[in-house]
């Protein structure tokens, strides 16, 4: 049954993405709502991403300095330890799954809150492909401009170390300095913006479907809405796994 | 012109739609009417492709409507205008926005044009100065005019309205039949209501099918319909007790007891 059950709604998601992925009506249109959604997704979800990677940041480093009690190890590994776990997982996967539940929802409520008002009937009467307007900018919007979110996650998440030695002096900052530029690989950003390019297609894919068939009025589209940041958190969480066995082993 | 043939549809062993055959003239208010869940939604979503058929034929003048794949679907849907039970005006878009929504999508008019068009069709369902204001600061009438404003903003050769009165105080119940009623006649379009607001019949029912139970157990016009002999129809028809009591008087005005 539960076998049936998810051939089903992976069989319904893939003819949801043909629809999705086919050449918008006007691109003129398409663009404008592009744009609308990076503000929307990308830009929108900076000051949650910020404020959460500078605690994170801040919180590796006194975490890893304190559990440093050998005297043989270098306490240069406090920087290069934060800027490790900052970068593999933290800020791809970490913001992944925040913005499952901030991103997601509001996807899967908007375009459920849609269908259950005729809205997006009312589009397909006019002759408008639905699903490519309404999701494809989200799914390239999201895909596109995460990564460089990550990007920015990465580099607050440093600061916040940065602002926690500055303040407690738990290592010096030429020591964490140090750290942070000890065996740097360049690859492990390339691995980090990858996931979490695919983590945001996964998220505003899954969303979008999950919105665009609720049903059952306003507890349709909470429900569709929980499910959709349920499915996107445990597909982001194979995901990670697929990808970093893939990049990594 | 649109015909429907034999029209059957199913939501797994349940049979919503009984080879239901119906013909609709352009320039003609034509009514379907039923109870609630007769399947008078799940017809005119039916007409539109919202829902496929399981079986029967729909054509669109020539067109064999149901057999079409998706892109030819698409160009006779650009001939369609709809107006739903709660309007399915866009929330995120203006009054403007919401008729200037298809001309966006299928014209090539500067924004003069489409603005000329927008200020043109609102005119036409008597609203004025409203362009700026969002869906949710219109009462349910003016939702309704906007609706048909955004549903005739490419003059369309058919209009489909799915309860077009409910939530409405009776004068403007009146007032949106009477403008659908103009708007058909005026352009010649094929006008497709679901309704079971019996004013509305005797308003505009320039043809009435009736609905019971996914079949079609009545047609006529508007004046048939107080002398039908249809058990159906007369249960749905003189439910309330004023309507018994004008069935009463007439039945003894026909025997020369008045």
């Amino acid at each position: 049954m539960i076998i049936k059950n998810s051939l089903d709604i992976l069989g319904r998601y893939m003819l949801l993405m043909r629809r999705v992925f086919t050449k918008p009506d006007k691109s003129s249109i398409f663009w404008k709502q592009f744009f609308t959604d990076v503000e929307k997704l990308v830009i929108n979800s900076i000051p949650i991403v910020a404020v959460i990677s500078v605690f994170i940041g801040a919180v590796i480093v006194i975490q890893t300095a304190s559990n440093i009690e050998s005297p043989f190890i270098p306490k240069m590994y406090v920087g290069y330890m934060a800027r490790e776990s900052l970068v593999l997982e933290f800020c791809s996967t970490m913001i992944a799954l925040i913005l499952a539940g901030k991103v997601g929802s509001n996807i899967s409520s908007e375009i459920g809150s849609m269908r259950i008002t005729e809205q997006i009937d009312a589009m397909e009467i006019m002759g408008i492909n639905s699903a490519n307007y309404l999701i494809l900018p989200k799914i390239s919007a999201a895909t596109i401009f995460n990564p460089f979110l990550m990007l920015m996650s990465f580099m607050i998440g440093l600061l916040g170390g940065a602002m926690i030695v500055f303040i407690t002096g738990i290592v010096t900052m030429s020591q964490y300095v140090d750290g942070l530029h000890y065996a740097f690989r360049s690859y492990y950003i390339f691995y980090s913006m990858t996931k979490m390019a695919a983590f945001s297609f996964i998220i505003t894919s899954i969303s979008s479907f999950y919105g665009y068939n609720a049903s059952g009025g306003s507890l349709g589209v909470g429900s569709s809405s929980t499910k959709a940041i349920v499915a996107s958190s445990v597909l982001i969480l194979v995901a990670n796994l697929v990808i970093t066995h893939i990049m990594l082993v | 012109m649109i015909r429907v043939e034999k029209l059957n549809k199913f939501f797994g062993e349940k049979q919503v739609l009984k080879d239901i055959s119906i013909e609709y003239q352009p320039g003609k208010c034509s009514l379907v009417i039923g109870a609630s869940g007769s399947g008078k939604t799940v017809l005119l979503k039916s007409l539109v492709g919202l829902l496929p058929i399981d079986s029967g034929e729909i054509w669109y003048d020539d067109i064999l409507f149901s057999s079409l794949g998706e892109k030819e679907i698409k160009n006779i849907r650009k001939e369609i205008g709809m107006l739903f039970q709660g309007s399915a005006l866009f929330d995120f878009a203006s009054v403007e926005e919401n008729i200037r929504f298809p001309m966006d999508f299928f014209t090539e008019w500067s924004k003069e044009e489409k603005l000329e068009r927008v200020n043109f069709c609102l005119k036409r369902v008597n609203l004025i100065n409203v362009n700026k204001l969002f869906p949710n600061e219109l009462s349910g009438g003016m939702q309704k005019r906007v609706g048909i404003a955004r549903a005739i903003a490419l003059n369309p050769k058919y209009l489909f309205c799915d309860e077009p009165n409910s939530g409405l105080d009776p004068h403007t119940s009146i007032l949106i039949d009477q403008l659908i009623a103009e708007i058909t006649k005026e352009y010649n379009i094929t006008t497709i209501v679901n309704t079971h607001d019996m004013n509305s019949v005797m308003e505009i029912g320039d043809q009435v099918s009736f609905i019971h139970k996914g079949e079609k157990v009545w047609e006529g016009s508007r004046n048939d319909i107080l002398t039908s002999n249809s058990a159906e129809l007369n249960e749905f028809v003189f439910a309330n007790n004023m309507a018994k009591k004008v069935k009463e008087m007439m039945q003894h005005a026909s025997s020369g007891r008045i």
